[in-house]
């Protein structure tokens, strides 16, 4: 539905509203915009600028720092990629099916929000050391978790889990059992109901679930570090290498690495948000 | 479109269903002949979607079977039941185009029996036309009127070539003018393809206007199956004849064959019972007679405009509701009248 906007004299780009009062909440965010995110931004990259051209440019090629950015983002994809099929089951099965202890289960999935991330770090690198509970069987078959990308792999999930399950779920709540009713009456198979009924609609939803799920992994510290082992070129994430710098009161050089990572998440979620508008208009959410 | 010959009888025997302690359906027999419309009537809560869903397969009878052509529903999949159901709700796939919502049952299907795209495009076209709702192949269902959706869920289940079709509560969620256009229209449809169909509806003009035959359920019960003049003009019980229809309930004294109201005949019931009973008197069965002349005696306290008539209240000594009278003639009482009601036609029930 397309609501009718009138344009004024004033400003074309100014809709009017039941409500008003445009002018007032729009100097409402342009201010807490600037006070909490673009003034912060702004200081980060001065303080990058401050390097100077030359040591910019070889810090931001040096094979340090271009390992630990592919691990950081790279582990970070997989690991909201992994969660969106988890997360889909999980938020499904909470919509759908009652069950004894339900309740208990929908309050654990926020658990990793509530938990300080180091407490998780520390909790699974016990659990999955080559000495560890689930990581001593695993070394026994020779796959060795702990102090690996894996266990980076691992607590990126743990951390981004909650994000997928908490967009898609009132998604899929809203959605009638009437629609699978439907598609099973009409001779669907369970696997077509389910690829051209039950998900696309989802779809929007999941892609911010794994955006966010993303975004949360690419600057996680606290349980990253417990787990990873932090071997340079192997399992070193950008986020460690930004402390390392600090430590030695390198301040530009965080700042760089900083102002890197900030670029390609930029890049990332403005995609994955093109595609995502993209999506929704294809899908008759006009 | 050949449709007598996929239309197939539907036969429920004895069907039961219960939700926990609450039995929604005990026992019903129904049987419904090919290409016969066929209406469940009924208030909220008298069972009859649930009556639908057993039907439609989307729930299982604890006791009884359902027969689609001799053939136990059981053993047949969802989709080789071939029904065609209109929820509702419409249940049309949003974020399909309505062309792809009724192509969906087409493409649906196994490969080999999968018709090829062009012929899905013209039978969509040729469905679309059947709905009137030809050239709006690209819309989506949130650009559609209330009336248009529920055009194009019936064509997505024609689409099917269902052997049964069902429709539960198919105007429910559409304005009085519209309702009334689509039941002509539906009504007219029917006679073109032909299908077995059984629609739910709460409404009693719907049905007995719409409907070859009426099946009013109540409390998980058959009350009575009929064409639409049989359950009028004969109702079975006094369930039937309070919900079809208005009609004033006087509680009376039956004795050798007469009603009697405060000791006095006031209609000749036949069947010679004794014992208190309840007569049933549709508003335009009353006469308006000199006050005294019969034992429904009262005075008028209101009289309003119903329709293409005029209906006048009237409070009776003796009776705890005032009694719907219609006024066919230009001369009416005036309020405050005293007058006196003769009964030309009623339902006598024995029982309180």
């Amino acid at each position: 539905m397309s609501a009718v906007v009138r344009r004024n004299g004033a400003g074309a780009w100014r809709e009017r509203s039941v409500i008003p009062g445009f002018g007032l909440s729009f100097g409402i965010i342009v201010t807490a915009l600037s006070l909490v995110v673009l003034i912060p931004l702004a200081a980060l990259v001065l303080k990058a600028a401050s390097a100077g051209p030359e040591d910019i440019w070889a810090l931001a090629t040096s094979r340090r720092v271009l390992s630990a950015l592919r691990v950081s983002f790279g582990v970070a994809l997989l690991a909201a990629a992994i969660n969106v099929v988890f997360g889909l089951i999980i938020a499904w099965v909470l919509v759908r099916y009652d069950f004894p202890g339900r309740r208990l289960v929908d309050a654990a999935v926020d658990l990793p929000f509530a938990l300080p991330t180091a407490v998780a770090g520390i909790a699974l690198a016990a659990l999955y050391a080559p000495n560890g509970w689930i990581g001593a069987p695993l070394a026994q078959l020779g796959i060795k978790v702990g102090y690996t990308p894996a266990g980076i792999l691992m607590a990126l999930i743990f951390i981004g889990l909650p994000f997928v399950v908490r967009t898609v779920q009132p998604v899929l709540a809203e959605m009638e059992a009437e629609l699978e009713e439907a598609a099973a009456l009409l001779g669907a198979s369970r696997w077509k109901t389910l690829t051209s009924v039950v998900l696309p609609p989802v779809l929007p939803a999941v892609l911010t679930g794994f955006t966010l799920a993303f975004a949360r992994a690419v600057g996680e510290y606290g349980s990253v570090i417990f787990i990873a082992g932090n071997i340079p070129m192997v399992s070193e994430i950008a986020p460690l290498l930004i402390f390392i710098r600090l430590e030695q009161f390198d301040y530009a050089g965080a700042a760089v690495i900083g102002v890197l990572m900030l670029l390609l998440s930029f890049i990332l979620i403005l995609g994955l948000n093109l595609l995502q508008a993209a999506l929704r208009r294809r899908l008759g959410h006009v | 479109m050949s449709a007598a010959q996929r239309s197939v009888p539907v036969v429920i025997e004895q069907a039961s269903r219960q939700f926990g302690g609450f039995a929604a359906l005990k026992g019903i027999s129904l049987a419904i002949a090919p290409g016969e419309l066929v209406a469940l009537l009924g208030p909220s809560g008298s069972g009859k979607t649930t009556l639908l869903r057993l039907i439609a397969g989307l729930d299982q009878a604890d006791q009884g079977r359902i027969l689609f052509d001799g053939v136990d529903a059981d053993v047949l999949s969802l989709r080789d039941r071939r029904i065609g159901m209109v929820f509702q709700s419409y249940a049309l796939f949003r974020h399909m185009t309505v062309a792809d919502n009724i192509a969906f049952g087409l493409r649906a299907r196994p490969r080999r029996t999968r018709p090829p795209e062009s012929e899905i495009r013209q039978r969509v076209g040729a469905l679309l036309d059947l709905v009137q709702l030809p050239g709006l192949e690209a819309r989506f269902p949130s650009q559609l009127s209330g009336g248009q959706r529920q055009r194009v869920a019936l064509a997505r289940a024609l689409a099917i070539e269902p052997r049964v079709l069902l429709l539960d509560e198919p105007f429910g969620a559409l304005d009085a003018k519209v309702r009334k256009d689509l039941r002509a229209w539906l009504r007219a449809l029917h006679d073109q393809t032909g299908h077995t169909t059984l629609f739910v509806t709460h409404d009693q003009e719907e049905a007995l206007e719409l409907a070859d035959r009426v099946a009013i359920l109540n409390d998980g019960l058959l009350e009575q199956v009929g064409t639409p003049d049989a359950v009028y003009d004969h109702p079975a019980t006094a369930f039937v004849c309070g919900f079809l229809g208005e009609a004033n309930h006087i509680p009376v004294e039956l004795k050798g064959g007469e009603a009697l109201f405060d000791g006095s005949p006031v209609f000749h019931a036949g069947a010679n019972t004794s014992g208190p009973g309840a007569l049933y008197v549709r508003p335009h069965h009353f006469r308006f007679d000199i006050p005294g002349a019969t034992a429904l005696d009262g005075h008028v306290a209101n009289v309003r405009r119903h329709g293409a008539i005029r209906r006048a209240e009237v409070a009776v000594r003796g009776l705890a509701r005032k009694l719907d009278v219609d006024i066919f003639s230009a001369v009416a009482p005036a309020v405050g009248e005293r007058v006196g009601l003769r009964v030309t036609g009623g339902h006598v029930f024995a029982g309180a």
